[in-house]
């Protein structure tokens, strides 16, 4: 076991985990964040997709132990006080059906946006290759990311 | 209280495009995933999977497995025979259908890798995985089975050796003469399609959790599925514990595509071994578990024939289908390829037609409905031979097809597939495409760039299509063998504060129903769509229900809202009569409120009503306290949807590589509740269809190894390889229903495959080239150019798809005497 000292959230946490922990189970299973999911098992689908001190990476190729000492932010963090424009797009853009892989979604075009605050389609597209979604056919995850671009959803 | 005069008319809430109501949790985490949930107690399964395609089991010991850390028990599936039963099919399509039994865990023989052979649980889900290892287990192979058409040759091995064939039905439907318009036709047209078996990928991946509740056996399931309510009565059936001490929650689910629609062999021994612990038991599907061991789609070989004259009219349709039924028949296995039957004459007038579809048992997962179940590969059959021919009678694809349709003057139309069409204009959803696509300059393009001889070549695909949506009227139903019926079920309860419960029987994982449904009941009702709340998902909550599935809800879950709200608005007016001293026939309702006729003024609203009802202080005689109403909706026929869907691709004809540059569908499915969910549901439709048509193919090897089984090798499209399209939508509502409404959830997984197709063909035809088997991979596409084949063996050596010698001979696109991929 390791000892590990983690904030998530904002809140701080120090566990001591087997070495071979997921990140992503490390969040849902220890510390209750289920809003996170798992959505494969080769790091293709992106459905848990966080932020590691402000980059996104996706908690299932990532061990708990090289969090040590990190900040985590996943989708239950992202408001704050009231929803990020990102989720406000998302919903007001018809970006999300079953909405499974929103969260990691979200996420993901929270550092798109951050690292390109005005892309065009083609570079959305491209940023979020690694986000598999089945419901939407992207079209209106493209839009919500747009509008946040824009200034975002009233 | 509410006079009305101030009372502010309400917009009609249907058909505008409302924001979802389920969003919230989604965008923010708040959600109940089965995978999410816990129980006190709760203990891990981890499953034991066959490697093997065919295969005897001579020996399991579980016992070092035992032994490991945190197990707290292990079974085989010898130790729980007596108790797991045979999985069901629901849907025996003939009266001699070879039903082998399905025992949830093998004991004697595997059938397809990933078929379940052994159980661990333990306190966590590391634990229950390293177990597994533990176990130990010896088989003696048997040969695998992977060809439908060798299969069923004389002295193939068997799949299940007692039922003494691989054929597991032989179904027909015949009208007209096809023989005799065969004869009397200028041509026939013959052609060899493949519809290639598919995995539906949902982005949850299955789970379930199975807990004892009670001292008498109570058990709840959670289980991220379609169908509650139909799991609820199989598992009862299946595991002989009653059903009313069964409880099936169907939470958030993650999507579905009809990979859901199923009940499933984890289903069952979650919930056998949870009872016989007397523990909770969660199982979570991996994505590799997912790939091998929940149901596959599609999966067909079409062999057609269309009998034409040389102007061009349509004569008749023979259709021979082949459909792979994997190892075992699940809930609707056999008659997922016959939802197909009626509809391969597609929108089109003809004399005659045949159908033929056989059954075949192969050592592969069991196929079963994915997304349009049969009608997408009765579409892209009808559809190609209409572009193939076009091209064989040198006349513009769009011009043939309007020659053939149906017009809309001829509506309703009794079809050669026995059908009868409520309403359609299929002239208007062409026009409206072709103008938005801009078909006659693409076609002038197209021209160019064939004379210019540009390696990036142009294709220009058409495909039309209806379906048959609103499954199904129960009787329909019974004459198809089908074992129960198709009804729906509403609730709808006005509670003392004024508030409204909808409970709906559809159980919705996406489609935004919490949503639609409010904005039904709200206009009924004349209340704020905000003050609805809908309840599903719950056999406890919700108990009357036939669940989500085949583009159903709205035209019959919508209507028994629809008819729920009818019923709670005839009783309110009984109430309202009393409280105004008036003759409920003299009440009008109207934007929430009773008044009395010609008294404006007087005015009693719903919510008055409701708590006047509540208090049952002063309700007239006769009159029950509470204000609710339910509905059971039978549908009498079915609706059809239709659409004209124009796809242009450019074609490297260097490379293979295929590119969409523009997409247009307009789609007529009647009237419209929500058109932002409509629009959403078309695209997400498009995505599934086009990735039919250029990437996505379930493969086995020659051994029976899945070697698509993961997301690096089954390709489900990013947004980096799908284009924007553009929808659009014709209205004309349907006449089977009140609401008009027709059903949208498969559109635009239906007619986007053929179209997408029918523009790579199109682009390769100065090459000779007639069909390129799906997907479309470069590699296919630039074999049928460079006359290796039509690029429609099913992979090259070599290749991620390459599956051996043995699957060779399932080579589809090849036509009678015509040796395709002839250079130009």
């Amino acid at each position: 076991m390791v000892k590990i000292s983690i904030t998530v959230d904002g809140e701080r946490h120090e566990d001591e985990v087997e070495p071979r922990l997921l990140l992503v189970h490390y969040l849902r299973e220890r510390l209750g964040k289920v809003g996170t999911v798992v959505g494969c098992d080769t790091s293709n689908c992106g459905a848990c997709t966080v932020h590691l001190d402000g980059n996104s990476v996706k908690a299932c190729s990532v061990l708990a132990v090289q969090a040590d000492g990190g900040d985590v932010t996943t989708i239950e963090g992202l408001a704050n006080g009231e929803w990020h424009p990102v989720q406000a797009a998302f919903k007001e853009c018809h970006g999300l059906q079953c909405g499974y892989c929103t969260p990691g979604m979200i996420m993901a075009a929270v550092d798109l946006l951050a690292n390109n605050p005005a892309p065009s389609e083609d570079e959305i597209r491209e940023g979020l290759e690694g986000n598999l979604c089945r419901c939407t056919g992207y079209q209106n995850i493209v839009k919500a990311v747009q509008l946040a671009a824009e200034g975002g959803a009233r | 209280m509410t006079d009305t005069a101030e009372r502010v008319t309400r917009e009609s809430s249907v058909g505008r495009p409302l924001r979802r109501k389920e969003d919230a949790r989604l965008v923010t985490g708040r959600t109940s995933w089965t995978d999410n949930l816990s129980a006190p107690g709760m203990l891990h399964m981890a499953i034991l999977r066959s490697p093997m395609a065919h295969a005897r089991i001579t020996r399991v010991d579980v016992s070092a497995a035992l032994a490991q850390p945190g197990v707290v028990a292990a079974f085989s599936g010898a130790d729980l025979a007596d108790k797991l039963g045979s999985m069901p099919c629901v849907w025996p399509v003939t009266d001699d259908i070879v039903m082998p039994a399905h025992p949830p865990l093998a004991h004697e023989e595997v059938r397809y890798v990933g078929d379940a052979v052994a159980v661990v649980i333990a306190g966590d889900r590391y634990q229950a995985a390293d177990a597994l290892e533990a176990i130990e287990i010896d088989y003696e192979p048997l040969p695998p089975v992977l060809d439908m058409e060798a299969a069923l040759a004389e002295g193939s091995p068997l799949v299940h050796a007692d039922a003494g064939t691989n054929a597991c039905y032989t179904w027909k439907l015949a009208t007209g003469d096809f023989e005799q318009v065969r004869a009397k036709a200028d041509r026939v047209m013959k052609r060899r399609y493949v519809n290639q078996r598919l995995i539906p990928m949902p982005m949850e991946p299955r789970a379930v959790l199975a807990a004892p509740t009670g001292p008498d056996g109570e058990l709840t399931l959670w289980s991220s599925t379609q169908i509650p309510h139909i799991v609820r009565v199989l598992l009862a059936l299946t595991t002989g514990i009653p059903e009313n001490k069964l409880r099936i929650v169907a939470p958030d689910v993650g999507g579905g595509f009809g990979s859901k629609l199923q009940f499933y062999p984890e289903e069952v021994i979650a919930t056998v071994v949870a009872a016989k612990i007397g523990r909770p038991v969660k199982w979570v599907e991996s994505r590799s578990e997912n790939a091998q061991a929940t149901h596959h789609g599609r999966d067909q070989i079409q062999n057609l024939e269309i009998a034409a004259t040389n102007e061009g009219k349509i004569l008749g349709l023979k259709v021979d289908l082949l459909a792979d039924m994997g190892a075992y028949l699940m809930i609707i296995t056999p008659g997922t390829p016959l939802l197909g039957a009626f509809m391969f004459n597609g929108i089109y007038k003809m004399e005659a037609y045949d159908f033929t579809c056989t059954g075949v048992f192969t050592t592969k997962m069991s196929t079963d409905a994915y997304r349009g179940a049969g009608r997408p590969e009765a579409t892209f059959a009808i559809e190609r031979l209409m572009d193939d021919l076009a091209a064989e009678l040198g006349v513009d694809p769009l011009e043939l097809r309007r020659q053939n349709w149906i017009e809309a003057n001829e509506f309703p139309y009794s079809t050669v597939g026995g059908m009868t069409y409520d309403s359609g204009n299929y002239e208007a959803a062409t026009a409206r495409a072709t103008e938005l696509f801009g078909y006659d300059a693409l076609r002038a393009e197209q021209q160019r760039r064939r004379d210019a001889k540009d390696p990036v070549q142009l294709g220009i695909g058409i495909s039309t299509f209806t379906e048959m949506c609103g499954l199904a009227p129960s009787r329909v139903l019974s004459s198809l063998k089908y074992v129960a019926g198709g009804w729906e079920h509403a609730t709808i309860r006005v509670l003392p504060t004024g508030v409204v419960e909808v409970v709906t029987g559809t159980s919705p994982h996406g489609q935004g129903h919490v949503t639609a449904w409010s904005q039904i009941a709200a206009d009924a009702l004349g209340v704020d769509p905000d003050d609805i709340t809908v309840i599903y998902g719950d056999t406890a909550q919700a108990p009357y229900g036939m669940d989500t599935y085949g583009s159903r809800s709205l035209v019959v879950g919508g209507m028994a809202v629809l008819q729920a709200a009818e019923r709670v608005v005839e009783k309110a007016k009984l109430v309202a009569g009393h409280m105004l001293e008036a003759d409920p026939a003299d009440l009008e309702f109207r934007d929430g409120a009773f008044t009395v006729k010609g008294a404006p003024g007087s005015a009693k609203t719903i919510q008055e009503v409701a708590f006047e009802a509540f208090t049952a202080h002063d309700l007239p005689d006769g009159v029950e306290p509470t204000l609710h109403a339910s509905s059971t909706m039978d549908p009498q026929t079915f609706s059809f949807p239709h659409g004209t869907h124009l796809c242009a691709v450019e074609v490297d004809t260097e490379t293979g590589m295929t590119k969409i540059r523009s997409y247009v569908c307009v789609d007529d499915i009647g009237n419209v509740i929500n058109p932002m969910i409509v629009e959403g549901q078309v695209h997400g439709g498009l995505a599934q269809g086009i990735a039919q048509a250029l990437w996505e193919e379930a493969v086995y090897d020659d051994a029976g190894n899945l070697v698509t089984g993961s997301l690096v090798d089954y390709l489900v499209p990013s947004a980096a390889d799908l284009p924007s399209f553009t929808t659009d939508r014709t209205v004309t509502p349907s006449t089977t229903n009140p609401l008009g409404v027709k059903g949208v959830g498969e559109a635009g997984t239906i007619a986007s495959t053929p179209a997408v197709v029918n523009a790579v063909v199109d682009a390769l035809r100065p090459f000779g080239v007639t069909d390129v088997q799906m997907p479309c991979t470069p590699e296919r596409v630039w074999r049928a150019i460079h006359g290796d084949g039509s690029g429609g063996d099913r992979a090259a050596e070599g290749s991620i798809a390459w599956a051996g010698d043995r699957t060779e001979s399932t080579a589809g696109g090849r036509t009678e005497g015509d040796e395709t991929g002839a250079r130009p």
